[in-house]
């Protein structure tokens, strides 16, 4: 379908909806990269306003990237929930804004909404919107996922606890685990980046962490993020796995990249949740959300594998909204954009980088996701600690589920700089925002006084964890 | 150096506000034993001191220092003045280094456009293929083409490449090596290698370029080996050998390591996944 737009005696046309997507998306390097930008501030306002009276049913007719040919694609329209689309099928993608922003739009219209938004839709609309929109819609989304913890309550902050260590070391991992845990963190999962990607690694961190878990008896869950395969290999040797992690894009061909397609992630999953290792929550129910997502816009780009319908580039915000189909069919624990990990030839600077965080977490959230944020940035981005700080600052009022903890925001691992346990704290205090609430309740309980006592001598505690 | 301890209110047991009963004490001078012992443990930024839950002052400062280091080493440019005599020294003769400038003409293209640090500029192809034409083809031994580039650390090809290429030429026999001229590529990228050694009709590249700067290491230098180096290879048809620096894996062990690998590439005449380093029998770096 051909799309356009006048302005005075000029006839802006699109001739996709690939291409209106791409020329509407507010400037990023990674789609300069891609050569698909608009040439000029106007012609990308023309393609707002065009994009504006795109009928929402039209998503459904026309995709971005080929059906047949595309597992995630067919994975979005086979799935798509017709009555749940009801109440919105008539509106164009500018009233859509209008109605998400209105007192119309409560929490629970938005819940019962998800399964009816496509990803395509959830980025066409968040391209109209300025980064308040971003927050005010995304905050009135409760996505509450359970396992040892409940994550994504209204007026909590979790922190996933991050203790990488350059060489997996697990005295330096517990040591890191130790420091999270002292000053709050960990609520949303303790995970780990190993360096070495095989069962016997991935096994050896799980079981430390286990035991340090259960001697102090600290309700959270634990994740090795190996690869998928790595993670199931080490379940079948009798690893006490509680999420399983995995990268996911947009495409078929960028998961194949990642080593992956659905039917792996179907048969993970089910190994997962067949473990029961869930624990009753505050609410009395049994937490039974199993897998952990990471995504970052630019990963299909990376991959060479971001083309579209006519053989040319799709936006990486519209592509990273369609790895989010491929994470709610899981009914993940956690998902989180690694937003500033993959350079600056994608997100340029702390501009960038603030605004693909806030579209993320939004663009996740209607979709029906447990949106956290590392936010994050590399050294050879355009963007310090000041810019972390104030994404930090916009996510937390958005209503963010977590964010990382890492040792003084420095990944000795990854090399990258994060948001640390200091950071998380911070963010509860200006904003009032309290951890998941067993582990609240653990916080102020005797397990982590004796924790506190014992870690007076931390070589001897250490020793009986990490030996 | 030791800050005073943050003041706190006596009779507050835990910050009500968050819900975290912290303890700045737990960690302190009287403690200082076991703060210095849990910190041995990991490189990771551990047990700060801090004053409320933020970060004390002496931290946030030595964060700031670690982040203006990583970051000047990004922006720093290669000095091809001081650079190029002081590798002609370190190739003894073996070769001579020429030096080439990627299509990406600054670092802030270079940092956008990686296809541009991927590809030599016209007048660097001119002068490559030039130099190309004077070349004898290898006979009975394998010709061998070094490529370093800055990357994104200029500090870590100046303070590693030299001492690494020294390291490495004993190692390399004349009658099994053929060198090629070394080119030295400014905004480079590693993919810029494939195109050097493919006009040079080299049988091995080996890619030398600054890493990704680091808080902890921001003058690393990685070493790529790509056997048949020619346009368009990926990632996986090539071995890395990463954190080649005075505080990580030092040049004269990454030289062993490299001559090691070369070796078996040459005899499998293959790189990349199907070529495992730990399949090698290794004297040293481990």
């Amino acid at each position: 379908m051909k799309f356009q737009h006048t302005i005075g005696d000029i006839t802006h046309s699109f001739s996709s909806l690939r291409e209106l997507l791409a020329v509407a998306t507010p400037f990023r390097s990674g789609d300069a990269l891609a050569g698909i930008v608009a040439r000029s501030a106007e012609h990308r306002v023309a393609a707002q306003y065009a994009l504006a009276d795109v009928p929402l049913n039209h998503f459904l007719s026309e995709q971005v990237v080929l059906y047949e040919i595309d597992e995630v694609t067919r994975l979005i329209v086979d799935s798509h929930d017709h009555a749940a689309f009801a109440p919105i099928a008539s509106l164009t993608v500018g009233e859509f804004r209008d109605w998400l922003l209105s007192d119309d739009a409560t929490s629970k219209r938005l819940a019962e909404l998800a399964p009816g938004i496509t990803p395509e839709m959830a980025a066409a609309v968040s391209k109209l919107m300025r980064i308040q929109d971003l927050i005010l819609v995304a905050r009135k989304i409760n996505v509450v996922t359970r396992f040892r913890t409940t994550v994504g309550l209204p007026g909590r902050l979790s922190a996933r606890l991050q203790p990488n260590h350059p060489t997996d070391a697990m005295s330096g991992i517990a040591a890191a685990t130790l420091d999270g845990l002292l000053l709050g963190s960990g609520d949303a999962v303790i995970g780990i980046n190993p360096v070495g990607d095989n069962p016997a690694t991935v096994t050896g961190i799980l079981r430390m962490l286990d035991t340090l878990r259960q001697r102090f008896e600290i309700p959270a869950q634990t994740c090795v993020l190996a690869h998928i395969t790595t993670q199931l290999e080490a379940l079948r040797l009798g690893a006490p796995i509680d999420l399983l992690f995995q990268s996911i894009a947009g495409t078929q061909r960028a998961n194949s990249s990642f080593g992956i397609d659905l039917s792996l992630l179907d048969e993970a999953c089910a190994a997962a949740l067949a473990l029961n290792r869930g624990a009753p929550c505050a609410d009395g129910s049994v937490g039974t959300n199993v897998m952990y997502f990471e995504t970052g816009q630019g990963s299909a780009l990376s991959a060479n594998a971001h083309l579209g319908v006519d053989g040319k580039a799709v936006d990486q915000q519209t592509l990273e909204a369609r790895a989010y189909a491929v994470a709610r069919r899981y009914n993940p624990m956690l998902v989180n954009t690694v937003v500033g990990f993959i350079g600056p030839e994608y997100l340029y600077d702390g501009k960038q980088i603030t605004r693909a965080a806030l579209e993320d977490h939004f663009c996740g959230k209607l979709l029906g996701l447990p949106m956290g944020c590392d936010v994050c940035y590399t050294n050879h981005a355009e963007a310090d600690q000041d810019d972390m700080d104030s994404l930090l600052t916009l996510l937390g009022t958005a209503g963010v589920n977590y964010v990382m903890g890492v040792p003084g925001a420095d990944d000795v691992m990854l090399n990258y700089q994060s948001t640390s346990f200091h950071d998380a704290l911070y963010l509860r205090r200006v904003l009032g925002l309290r951890p998941a609430p067993e582990f609240e309740k653990w916080l102020a309980g005797d397990h982590f006084a004796r924790l506190r006592m014992e870690s007076r001598s931390p070589a001897l505690l250490l020793q009986g964890v990490a030996s | 150096m030791t800050l005073p301890l943050p003041i706190r209110d006596p009779g507050e047991s835990a910050d009500q506000a968050f819900n975290v009963p912290l303890e700045p004490d737990i960690f302190d001078s009287v403690h200082g034993i076991a703060t210095a012992q849990i910190r041995a443990l990991t490189p990771a930024r551990i047990f700060q001191r801090r004053s409320g839950t933020s970060l004390a002052t002496s931290e946030l400062l030595s964060f700031q220092l670690d982040l203006g280091r990583a970051r000047d080493a990004v922006q720093a440019a290669l000095q091809p003045a001081s650079f190029l005599p002081e590798l002609n020294r370190a190739l003894s003769g073996r070769a001579s280094a020429v030096l080439l400038h990627s299509a990406a003409r600054d670092r802030r293209e270079y940092l956008q456009r990686p296809d541009l640090g991927r590809v030599l500029d016209a007048a660097s192809a001119g002068v490559l293929q030039q130099r190309a034409r004077s070349i004898a083809p290898a006979v009975d031994r394998s010709s061998l083409a070094i490529v370093i580039a800055d990357g994104l650390s200029a500090l870590g090809v100046e303070r590693n490449a030299c001492p690494l290429v020294a390291a490495l030429l004993p190692l390399l026999p004349a009658d099994a090596w053929q060198l090629q001229p070394v080119c030295v590529v400014e905004q480079g990228r590693v993919a810029v290698g494939d195109e050097i050694g493919q006009l040079l009709r080299a049988d091995m590249l080996l890619m030398l370029i600054g890493e990704r700067p680091g808080l902890s290491s921001p003058d690393s230098l990685g070493a790529y080996i790509t056997w048949k180096p020619l346009l368009g290879r990926n990632d996986a048809e090539r071995n890395c050998i990463s954190n080649i620096r005075a505080g990580g894996l030092v040049p004269e062990l990454a030289a062993m390591r490299i001559a090691a690998l070369m070796q078996e590439a040459t005899r499998l005449q293959l790189t990349g996944v199907a070529l495992k380093e730990s399949s090698l029998p290794l004297e040293a770096g481990q």
